[in-house]
């Protein structure tokens, strides 16, 4: 005790040059690129804001105008349907891919060729078509005459489904490359030691390949998803009435369109925003296992930074007396 | 390389009935043949060691015991069955793959590189088999599974995910869940290793102490100490045969094909 105190005693007369402050280097282009791009930003805003031919207050109008809200309701509506649809045919198409029987794999290959080797504008309208090509669509055997359930095409594919169909398969050509990827991202060891436990080939895919290839395979979806959402939009070539349509419908009778494709791009930057946020909850829970900790939910954050903050920052002797009284 | 016959191709004298018999088993990898007339017979409750220079058919022939490879020729019995294929007349044809599953349940398999499910804890690791295909309720699995990871000497370590655990203890994480599905036999391939050498032993331990409680395994491994003390019967191989077997202290101390000594020699 002694010792350490007097060798702290002998640094003491040099501790004062020690007693040093470090200065950052100045970065004076970090505040002038900074101001030029604010000055430009300011600029377009104002341009905006001040344009004598934007009717803001159209703007405001026709925000939750009923069909825009309806529109808005079925572009959410063709979006989940042929997310999850595409989805699970893309599993399959994908788990074609891999399998080892020839035929299988080729047909998916020739599959995603077709669709993805195709601008979606086009399928979309061959699609919206189709009456013009089967004009009775059949259930029944190939090749024989036994017909179970027949129906005119015109009555079964209506604009909706025909787009709803261009948008899904369309999207299974994407998304089973994404699956297929996924899948392979999985070690080779992880379906030996499944088999090794008497796990079938289905389980082991549902169990354990799938949901390790969930981790690669969600973040490209989270933007396969945004990509859709924002590709219903084409389906206003075929007249179904989503939120690009019915946006367009209104302009063309009070020929506001720049204010209408302005609520068109809120609404689309509002949907998309939210999007975010079941992709982040879904990352996290396929996530797991894989880094040490999980970084904590925005809410856990917020829940944390609170804590933190309110007790107030009280000096130290003062609590220490506090407590001792 | 010709066959050599192997000295004493099987322990027929063993005492215990065989619960693995291996007979006369070809594999082939395209124009490669790895397993050449493999016989061996391993009795109940005993632990065979395999040895053999890299690329002898050591891993192939373990996971052909599993029917984690098809065969060639041959038959594997574990336990009066047939593994992998059913007799029909003089050939043998193979199953479907539920009927593979079954057997495989009663067989259970260490790996070198522990291939645990990396996105399930410890306990789920070893609980999802019994509950999902074995149909245990769950609170008797998870109960099960305490005990097991009790065994291997991680209880504190059922809540950790793989990634979380040091090699040794994924290791021993892997030989409790294999354990979990009660196995009538326990296949180790090279299950030390991948591992840094300061954990080697706490695996061995617990492999040691499955062999003491009876359990029947057959154990690839260079770890020569653990054959001399464990093993029932040492099986060297070399260019997919047997090139001798019999009981540790012949095979280790007194081997009598040069290609065993060189090997030996190699280890050392
Ligand atoms: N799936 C496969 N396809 C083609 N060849 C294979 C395959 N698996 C193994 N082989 C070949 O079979 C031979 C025996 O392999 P095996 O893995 O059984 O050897 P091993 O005795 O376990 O060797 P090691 O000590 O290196 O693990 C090797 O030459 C290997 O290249
Ligand atoms: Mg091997």
């Amino acid at each position: 005790m002694t010792a350490l105190h007097d060798a702290t005693l002998a640094l003491a007369p040099d501790a004062t040059d020690d007693d040093v402050v470090a200065i950052p280097l100045r970065r004076p282009w970090r505040w002038i690129s900074a101001a030029v791009v604010l000055l430009l930003v300011a600029a377009f805003a104002s341009s905006v804001l001040t344009n004598p031919n934007i009717d803001f207050a159209a703007i405001g109008e026709f925000l939750f105008d009923p069909r825009i809200l309806e529109g808005v309701w079925l572009t959410l509506l063709i979006t989940a349907i042929s997310m999850i649809v595409s989805t699970v045919l893309a599993i399959v198409v994908a788990a074609m891919r891999l399998s080892s029987n020839p035929v299988l794999s080729t047909v998916a290959w020739f599959y995603v060729w077709a669709f993805r080797g195709t601008p979606l504008l086009v399928q979309i309208v061959l699609w919206g078509y189709l009456g013009l090509l089967y004009a009775k669509l059949t259930v029944g055997i190939p090749f024989t005459d036994v017909v179970f359930w027949q129906v005119n095409t015109n009555e079964l594919i209506s604009a909706f489904v025909a787009g709803l169909l261009a948008l899904t398969l369309n999207q299974a050509a994407y998304s089973s490359e994404i699956v297929r990827a996924g899948m392979l991202s999985v070690d080779e060891g992880q379906r030996e030691a499944s088999y090794s436990l008497g796990m079938s080939p289905l389980y082991t895919f549902r169990r354990v390949l799938l949901p390790q290839a969930m981790r690669v395979i969600i973040p490209p979806m989270g933007n396969e998803t945004i990509s859709m959402l924002k590709n219903t939009s084409l389906l206003s070539v075929i007249a179904v009435l989503e939120i690009y349509t019915q946006a367009t419908v209104i302009s063309s009778q009070n020929l506001k369109q720049v204010e209408l494709l302005i609520v068109a791009s809120l609404w689309y930057l509002f949907m998309t925003s939210v999007l975010s946020i079941p992709q982040y909850y879904l990352e996290r829970r396929y996530g797991r296992g894989t880094s040490r900790t999980l970084p904590p939910t925005p809410l856990q954050r917020v829940r944390r930074a609170l804590a933190t903050r309110r007790p107030a920052p009280a000096p130290a002797p003062e609590t220490k007396e506090v407590s001792v009284v | 390389m010709s066959a050599t016959a192997p000295i004493s191709p099987t322990v027929a004298e063993a005492p215990a009935r065989a619960l693995v018999e291996i007979r006369r088993v070809r594999k082939s990898f395209g124009a490669h043949e790895v397993l050449r007339d493999v016989s061996l017979a391993v009795p109940e409750g005993t632990v065979t060691v395999l040895l053999g220079p890299s690329g002898s058919g050591k891993s192939t022939l373990l996971r052909c015991i599993n029917h984690l490879e098809t065969i060639d020729g041959g038959r594997i019995i574990v336990d009066g069955e047939l593994i992998g294929y059913r007799q029909a007349g003089h050939n043998i044809h193979e199953m479907t793959p539920k009927q593979i599953a079954r057997q495989r349940r009663a067989i259970g398999m260490v790996f070198q590189r522990f291939n645990l499910f990396p996105h399930l804890t410890a306990l789920e690791n070893i609980t999802e088999a019994p509950i999902g295909i074995g149909g245990v309720p769950r609170a008797r699995a998870r109960a099960r599974a305490n005990e097991l990871l009790d065994r291997v000497g991680l209880a504190a370590f059922a809540g950790h995910y793989p990634a979380q655990l040091s090699g040794g203890q994924q290791q021993r994480v892997a030989i409790a869940r294999a354990l979990a599905m009660d196995p009538k036999l326990m296949l180790f391939d090279e299950p030390t290793s991948a591992l840094d050498p300061e954990l080697v032993g706490d695996v061995l331990d617990v492999m040691r102490e499955l062999a003491r409680d009876g359990m029947t395994m057959i154990v690839v491994t260079h770890e020569i100490g653990f054959a001399r003390g464990v093993a029932d019967q040492v099986v060297f191989m070399d260019g997919g045969v047997v090139v001798e077997a019999g009981r540790p202290e012949d095979v280790l101390d007194h081997p009598q094909r040069q290609r065993t000594r060189n090997f030996l020699e190699s280890v050392r």
